[in-house]
């Protein structure tokens, strides 16, 4: 895979390793804005590389993939409500709801293809926030206040800010991990030819639908273990997590970092959040710039950041 | 018996405003090929030109046609700097680029009118009740906007049907050659289509500003809403857009009325205020997940796609 | 009599005003090669899309080796022995080659909802792969990206790839459309070895290669097949003659 040297790997390296060091830094400058910031980056990117696994690789453009970063964060939060506080079953029904939610969602919406499907994964995701805003009990519109993280019996403390951080990060880079296996296996290739070309794939004996659809699931479930961490560090869920612009945002970090290759949601989750935040810290009105910005980067960058090293590499 | 009648025009007011921003949705995509997300931002920018105007000239009826003209040059004016470089391009490319247009309109907007929504009076003119049978009485502005919202379809289907324009948009955008064989220019019929579309999109906007607050992100809630209304009635279909607005439009509302008596009869009091609500907006996603279930084509597609 | 393979009864499709298959009926026999020629525009794609179930027919019947197939998607008969190769090529662009003909010998070994294994590193998937690329000559160009193949590869390739799924029936879609002559020879040689081992219906323009190869012809013509025989009955009959072959003397040589 990428074994070779060259400018995408070394870049994602360094990227990386930076992400490793941070809580060093963190700890000598002081700095502690930073360390919970780049929690925030590092939980978004994995919910940008499972976002990467159907867009990317599989070709599904999903306009509703953050519904599942509401549903991870509000199972722990509703279970977190009524006393359940043990990360031992958060995280597990987090993961198993999601799952379920991409399982339905998936199967009708993908007998639709095109914008189509962009539209409905859209609209399933909004009725996803409408149904949050509807629940009083747990806070509707308002959101859900989270009092104690969750517990894992002392294993670890997720409260500690390094510990959680390095929790984050572990889970980010275990599914990068399994990604990167998952797309060079059997079904990787599957799911990669149907991007390709699903009429060959069907003449060939492959059931497309099945397959698209167990990728979908996946990439769901992943997405709702991103989402049970990011409720973890707010301390609070709201259906505004799941209101479509930021199933929005998770696309603009996937293309920015460019689709289908493996690091590519890491690096453009951080540099588009980055962006964000150095934006905002100068201009309250930051999304005059990064609406337009957007526009040029569809019009002119092809193939996103790694894209873009990659050309260095070939020279 | 009241309440049935006027939550069923309602519902048909409504419908006929989806209408309209579907139908600028489905002309859009079928001639050129061009999926607009920001197409919300030009019900959003109606609305807010509306209570803009309204309030300099005073005028309701000038307000909103000055709105209209607005919106319309808007429209060609983002089509011809930005959104012409996108066609021939990925729908994808097209939902991301329109997507940070929803971004810069929503903080342009921002900047502009400031983060407080705007209010758009009516004048009392449309504010007495009409009496359409006896004994029923309905706001004489919600009679106007099913009057000048079906005018408007009505005349959409007479262009669309009678003219030649008409028939390469059923065509489709497949027929780009025929197009240009007949000797039309097509840029120019391009961005006309699309400054058409924005100001149904407007129109739509204005119309239903007095009624809803003039606000951020008033788009976007509405444009998910077009978009159901499309899968539902059908791809490229405007036929199929209009009755699947009517019929999106009277079940949205309808439920929103009537479900939570209807829930209480057989839940408890708890239950049925915490599920009413929620189930309220999962009707229409509920409609269309069944619709995508039994008939993926919508309810009446378009035969030549 | 044994039963026919492909069993074809009836088949009708109509776009609108055009009935595109008008009622049509016909038999490929086991290990024979049949041959439909026709004019452009003749409805010979939209007959072969019908049979391998990427378009579906308005009547009729299709059967494979007496189990009808005529409601079953594509992946379901490519699994029950029906491979085909498209007019306009159309294979993984980018992919190697190798990795085209491998995935089409995948679908055909077992399910693939396998995570973790790296599929590229299949011995079994890749040695069969390779096998097919030698039959078809590009065993040298197996790591090749598809979209660097020239022309004529890319239709050997597409054959490679039918091939992987080790089919019964073979329907290949103007597999010499656009090759040159060497590249036409090589192919109708490779298509006359293969005819020993596969039963094949050949959609083709090349009345050189068609006559030179086939047991039997069918004449598609607006749609409806006007003769169906030998080769020499074909080359004689009056009205296709008249419909396809028209007044100028075309060449058939024996091969």
């Amino acid at each position: 895979m990428k074994t070779t040297l060259n400018v995408p790997s070394a870049a994602a390296a360094l990227v990386v390793a930076g992400l490793v060091l941070l809580p060093l830094y963190s700890q000598l400058t002081g700095n502690i804005f930073v360390l919970t910031l780049f929690t925030r980056i590092v939980i978004l990117a994995l919910a940008a590389a499972s976002l990467n696994l159907i867009m990317g690789y599989g070709g599904m453009m999903s306009f509703g993939h953050a519904a599942y970063l509401g549903i991870g964060g509000y199972a722990v939060g509703i279970l977190a409500q009524e006393g359940f506080g043990s990360g031992f079953l958060q995280f597990p029904v987090a993961l198993a709801a999601s799952a379920l939610f991409a399982l339905v969602i998936g199967a009708l919406s993908l007998r639709t293809r095109g914008v189509y499907f962009i539209m409905i994964t859209l609209a399933f995701a909004q009725m996803a926030y409408y149904v949050a805003s509807g629940l009083a009990r747990y806070g509707g519109d308002d959101g859900l206040t989270i009092y104690n993280r969750s517990d894992f019996a002392g294993l670890i403390n997720l409260s500690d800010r390094v510990q959680f951080y390095y929790l984050c990060l572990a889970c980010l880079l275990g599914v990068v991990l399994l990604i990167w296996r998952i797309v060079n296996s059997r079904f990787g290739l599957v799911v990669q030819g149907l991007r390709s070309n699903e009429q060959r794939m069907q003449a060939i004996g492959f059931p497309a639908k099945r397959y698209k659809l167990v990728c979908f699931v996946i990439a769901g479930t992943l997405c709702g273990l991103a989402g049970a961490l990011l409720a973890n560090n707010t301390d609070f869920v709201s259906p505004a997590v799941m209101y479509w612009t930021r199933s929005g945002d998770l696309m603009v970090m996937v293309i920015l970092g460019g689709m289908g290759s493996l690091f590519g949601p890491v690096i453009g989750a951080v540099v588009y959040l980055v962006l964000e935040e150095l934006l905002s810290q100068v201009t309250e009105y930051w999304a005059l710039i990064m609406g337009p910005l957007l526009l040029l980067i569809v019009l002119f960058g092809r193939g996103g950041i790694m894209g873009l090293l990659g050309r260095f590499s070939r020279g | 018996m009241l309440l049935l009648v006027e939550q069923v025009l309602n519902g048909l007011q409504f419908g006929l405003l989806l209408f309209l921003l579907a139908a600028g949705l489905t002309l859009v995509f079928g001639i050129m090929d061009l999926v607009n997300l920001a197409h919300g931002s030009f019900y959003m920018m109606g609305a807010y030109f509306a209570a803009t105007f309204v309030a300099w000239t005073g005028s309701f009826v000038l307000g909103a046609v000055l709105a209209l003209g607005a919106t319309l040059v808007l429209g060609i004016v983002l089509e011809f700097v930005a959104l012409r470089h996108l066609y021939g391009r990925d729908h994808l490319d097209h939902v991301l680029a329109t997507f940070g247009l929803i971004l810069f309109f929503n903080e342009a907007v921002r900047l502009i009118w400031g983060p407080a929504g705007l209010a758009l009076p009516l004048p009392s003119w449309l504010t007495v009740p009409v009496q359409i049978f006896p004994g029923i009485y309905y706001p004489a502005y919600r009679l106007a906007i099913i009057t000048v919202a079906l005018a408007v379809a009505l005349l959409l289907y007479l262009g669309v049907m009678r003219t030649r324009i008409g028939m390469l948009i059923r065509a489709g955008a497949s027929n780009r050659e025929m197009i240009g064989a007949l000797g039309i220019n097509i840029k120019l019929l391009y961005t006309l289509v699309f400054g058409l579309g924005a100001a149904l999109a407007g129109l739509a906007g204005l119309m239903q500003a007095p009624i809803l607050t003039v606000q951020i992100g008033m788009g976007e809630n509405i444009l998910i809403l077009a978009f159901v209304v499309i899968v539902i009635g059908g791809i490229g279909s405007i036929r199929g857009a209009f009755l699947a607005a009517i019929f999106v439009g009277l079940i949205d509302t309808l439920g929103r009325a009537f479900l939570p008596d209807l829930l209480r009869q057989v839940l408890s009091g708890a239950a049925a205020s915490t599920a009413a609500p929620a189930l309220s907006s999962m009707m229409i996603y509920l409609l269309m997940a069944i619709v995508l279930v039994l008939r993926p084509e919508g309810l009446f597609p378009a035969g030549n796609r | 009599m044994a039963e026919p393979l492909l069993c074809v009864k009836d088949l009708v499709r109509r776009f609108g005003g055009i009935t595109a298959t008008d009622r049509v009926s016909l038999d490929v026999a086991q290990g024979e090669l049949h041959a439909i020629i026709g004019p452009n525009g003749a409805g010979k794609t939209t007959l072969i899309s019908q049979l391998t179930g990427h378009l579906a027919p308005d009547s009729g019947s299709i059967s494979l080796a007496g189990r009808d197939i005529t409601h079953l998607p594509a992946w379901r008969r490519s699994a029950l022995g029906l491979a085909r190769s498209f007019q306009v090529t159309s294979l993984l662009l980018d992919f190697t080659a190798a990795d085209n003909v491998a995935l089409a010998a995948q679908a055909h070994d077992g399910h693939s909802f396998r995570f973790l294994g790296d599929a590229r590193k299949e011995r079994g998937l890749r040695d069969q792969a390779l096998a097919a690329l030698q039959r078809v000559g590009l065993a040298e160009r197996a790591h090749v990206l598809v979209s660097r193949l020239s022309h004529g590869e890319q239709r050997e390739l597409e054959l490679a790839v039918a091939l992987a799924t080790r089919p019964q029936l073979l329907l290949l879609d103007e597999p010499m459309a656009g090759l040159g002559v060497t590249e036409s020879a090589r192919m109708v040689t490779l298509l006359r070895e293969l005819r020993k081992e596969v039963t094949i219906v050949l959609v083709e323009h090349d009345m050189e290669a068609v006559f030179a190869l086939a047991d039997r012809i069918s004449v598609l013509v607006y749609g409806r097949v006007i003769a169906s025989g030998a080769p020499s009955e074909i080359r004689q009959n009056e009205e296709v003659k008249r419909a396809y072959l028209g007044d100028q003397h075309v060449v058939v040589r024996h091969a």
